[in-house]
């Protein structure tokens, strides 16, 4: 008897009430697990998104040829892509002007991209289903991909050469291709030397223009120091005499790319020539089959992320973009993190502990919720206005009136955002030099080392994980930061890479593009907002994945550094 | 109580015999000093914590510091080498003299005095490096660095703490991969490394097993014949079995201080015996 009441004594008796459910534990491990996996779930879904809307946009849509007949007017045929569909209210049609039967409740409106803007003054249009008739895809249907005018939609004719037609009809298409492949070739040889040789010859003639400015400056006239004079002249003879000959076969290839044509009709049966010069390429969607379109797809996305902008960043690519955030960020990171260790060095390390410190900190901690723009204007007064104007006055006296550091530039702008994760950086390296035991300071101490020893060999390498916890941090921020960057040196469209082969290398004073604000640019300034839609989505995916590689291999380094000093465990 | 119960009581265990002979060669009055306490006051702020403390160490000598939790036995420890400097609101009057030179004069370098007086902790704190670079690191500080110095150090220090065999072919793994013993044998070693004079150890085998902890005592009675050794325990088995002379302190006041074995049988003071007879602490 005695042992059946102790043994029913160990058996829980209560566990249907709602109290017991608390008291179990378990609605806590569904809330958690509730909380990460909405976290989860909106990371995914917000990388899934901007791939959705973003990335079709390179695939190669089918070219549907049809005949759009709406009541009461002519019909016109056309040859378009289909790029979205929805469900519109006829009384919203009908506020339109559409003469639609208002019995009916819903109609289908398609987007369609109709192209050959230059012919029909816009490239997209909204159009009712039921009007769009007798819809087919012909094989022969091209896209042609144009330097300028954005694409050609239409039905190859001919081709011509020096002004005489080649091939004609169905083997005009063959004919077209290796005359494609020549146009690009030639296209690239000038680009070679437009973007690089003669740019370079700039590059040193404005060198040479500075030089003869700074020798005027120090009151070298050409009388007096005729030897000098003569260098830079002779100097810039051969700069010019290079420049003439890039010329020269400038005009050449120039001419070897206006020899070919083609001669295009359109849905509405208007025949048109296209100069090959401006077109980048043509293809032909409905023949191809599922892994043509796949190959070219990539090959488009390939384009996006390794091409310069096109047509005010509605085509080509976002090389400068990438190339820009990626730079910026490491300049802010190599300022930021010596800059912000230190400081945190000074905090918890050498600082008496008091009202003071306690308040400085809390100024820094503060620092990080001063809105971002606010430090882009301080960026602008102090570090442009200020310190630029000052370098300027000291060191490039040769080139005003006009500004080398004084004007916004991609140094400026790492600098404000260094300012602007200052805080994040001082706040995980201090939680990092904190958490030290302090019996490991000791045992450093006690074998005769100072205190600078044993923040050098013992603390720092132990805190470094925290280091780069705060950089990781300070990434991810200044990464997605637009606001202060539009006062202290992005631009829509930079004309040269702030890295290039002209001594030195790398060109603190230039401007730069980034990927947020050509998100910004893309979207709101464009003059072309349904081509530009799936750009801002497409440059937004790229933004967070650029972040993602960014912080990966911050987080890669940290891994490694904690696998090495992993003391504080035990 | 009858007086076998008494003496019972009174060794705790401890061989009464073998410490009889063993003090018979280590009269106080006979040795040769190493360091000197004069006078010697601490304060935590308004607190005091140590009572005009004087005595006089022996030269290559064990000595150990016992008494209750809290009666300034590693505060004095920690005033050798002047461990207490880092700690805010702490002051000290008085002499600590070693080679006759009082190491709170303003002229001493604490760097210099720290390799001089070497110092061993109550939890075992190698670096997070390699073994070889734990027993390295005084040496870098001290600025040698030529690799063949080093690596003859290195094992000469490891063969003293009585480490060598176990840890020969894995010098550049990292010394947290060791055990706990282990560990603090090490540490011994990255003290003796710089070869100090002194060697404090404070509750060396309060965080040790009692095979580590035997190990240890052994290493204390080899390294005695090079050094002079303070040990601060709570556990007087251990200074009776490691020690040559002793030192019961009680509430920041230096109460006894003699021959172990004299500090354990016949013990001058009340409070002392109180305290080996376990009466309280």
């Amino acid at each position: 008897m005695d042992t059946n009441t102790a043994a029913e004594e160990l058996v829980s008796r209560d566990t249907t009430s709602v109290r017991a459910y608390v008291q179990s534990g378990q609605p806590w491990i569904w809330l958690t697990a509730a909380a990460i996996s909405v976290a989860f779930i909106i990371t995914v879904a917000l990388l899934s998104l901007t791939a959705a809307r973003g990335l079709p946009h390179f695939w190669p849509a089918d070219l549907v040829q049809a005949s759009y007949e709406q009541p009461g007017e002519d019909a016109v045929p056309v040859l378009a892509e289909i790029r979205s569909s929805e469900e519109v209210t006829s009384a919203r049609l009908k506020s339109a002007g559409l003469p639609v039967d208002e019995q009916r409740d819903l109609y289908e409106r398609l987007l369609i991209k109709v192209g050959n803007r230059d012919l029909l003054g816009a490239d997209f249009r909204y159009v009712l289903g039921d009007w769009l008739v007798g819809r087919s895809t012909p094989e022969a249907a091209v896209v042609l991909e144009r330097v300028e005018w954005g694409n050609f939609h239409g039905y190859l004719e001919a081709v011509k050469q020096d002004g005489e037609v080649r091939a004609r009809g169905a083997d005009a298409w063959d004919a077209y291709r290796p005359l494609q492949e020549r146009a690009n070739d030639l296209r690239a040889q000038l680009h070679d030397i437009e973007r690089g040789r003669i740019s370079n010859i700039n590059y040193d003639l404005e060198q040479l223009r500075l030089e003869e400015r700074r020798l005027q400056l120090q009151g070298h006239t050409r009388e007096s120091h005729p030897a000098e004079y003569a260098a830079l002249d002779a100097q810039r003879q051969a700069g010019d005499a290079e420049y003439q000959v890039l010329r020269q076969e400038l005009d050449t290839l120039n001419r070897e790319l206006e020899r070919d044509a083609l001669v295009m009709r359109t849905a509405t049966g208007e025949e048109v020539e296209i100069p090959l010069s401006k077109v980048i390429q043509g293809y032909r969607p409905n023949a191809m089959n599922v892994f043509q379109k796949t190959g070219f797809f990539l090959g488009k996305i390939w384009e996006f992320v390794s091409e310069d902008p096109r047509e005010a960043n509605t085509e080509g690519g976002i090389f400068p973009a990438i190339f820009g955030t990626v730079l910026m960020v490491m300049i802010m990171s190599a300022v930021v993190t010596p800059f912000g260790i230190l400081a945190a060095l000074y905090l918890r390390e050498y600082a008496k502990q008091g009202p003071l410190t306690q308040a400085i900190r809390i100024a820094v901690n503060n620092l990080a919720g001063v809105p971002s723009i606010v430090f882009g204007m301080f960026g602008l007064g102090f570090f442009v206005y200020f310190v630029g104007a000052g370098i300027d006055k000291a060191f490039y006296p040769e080139a005003a009136p006009a500004p080398v550091f004084g004007t916004p530039g991609i140094l400026w702008a790492s600098l404000t955002l260094a300012l602007l994760t200052l805080p994040v950086v001082i706040v995980a390296t201090e939680e990092g030099l904190a958490r030290i035991p302090r019996a490991i300071r000791e045992a450093s101490l006690a074998l005769g080392a100072t205190k600078a020893e044993t923040l050098w060999r013992v603390v720092l390498p132990m805190a470094s994980p925290a280091m780069m916890t705060g950089l990781i941090l300070a990434i991810a921020r200044a990464a997605g930061e637009v606001a202060p960057l539009m006062l202290v040196g992005v631009v829509k469209l930079a004309p040269t890479l702030p890295l290039d082969g002209n001594v030195p290398f790398i060109h603190f004073e230039r401007k730069f593009m980034h990927l947020g604000f050509h998100i910004y640019d893309v979207g709101f300034q464009s003059p072309n907002v349904e081509a530009a839609r799936p750009l801002v989505y497409a440059t937004a995916f790229l933004l967070v994945l650029v972040i993602i590689v960014l912080n990966l291999s911050a987080i890669r380094i940290r891994n490694r550094l904690r696998e090495r000093y992993k003391a504080l465990e035990h | 109580m009858t007086g076998v119960q008494d003496k019972a009581a009174l060794s705790r265990g401890i061989d009464l015999d073998s410490l009889t002979q063993k003090a018979a060669s280590t009269r106080l009055e006979d040795q040769r000093i190493a360091l000197e306490v004069e006078q010697l006051q601490l304060y935590y702020g308004q607190k005091q914590a140590l009572k005009d403390i004087s005595l006089k160490l022996p030269h290559k000598k064990v000595t150990a510091f016992i008494g209750p939790s809290g009666c300034g036995k590693s505060t004095l420890l920690r005033c050798f080498n002047r461990m207490n400097d880092l700690i805010d609101g702490c002051r000290i009057d008085g002499q600590i003299r070693l080679h006759g030179k009082n190491i709170f004069d303003k002229d001493v370098d604490i760097a210099l005095l720290r390799r001089r007086v070497g110092m061993v902790f109550q939890k075992p704190n190698p670096f997070p490096k390699s073994i070889y670079e734990n027993v390295a690191y005084g040496l870098r500080l001290a600025g040698i660095n030529k690799k063949r110095v080093l690596d003859e150090t290195v094992e000469w220090a490891l063969k003293g703490a009585a480490l060598w065999d176990e840890v020969k072919d894995r010098l550049e793994d990292s010394a947290l991969g060791l055990s706990g013993g282990q560990q603090q044998r090490l540490v011994i070693a990255r003290a003796i490394a710089i070869q100090p004079e002194v060697i404090l150890l404070d509750e060396p085998c309060s965080a040790l097993d009692p095979i580590s902890t035997l190990k240890v005592e052994e290493l204390i009675n080899e390294l005695k014949t090079q050094y002079t050794i303070l040990i601060v325990t709570h556990n007087m088995q251990q200074a009776a079995r490691v020690s040559d002379y002793t030192a019961f302190m009680y509430m920041g006041d230096l109460v006894e201080f003699g021959n172990t074995e004299r500090i354990f049988t016949k013990p001058a003071q009340k409070q002392t015996e109180d305290y080996i007879t376990g009466r309280y602490g």
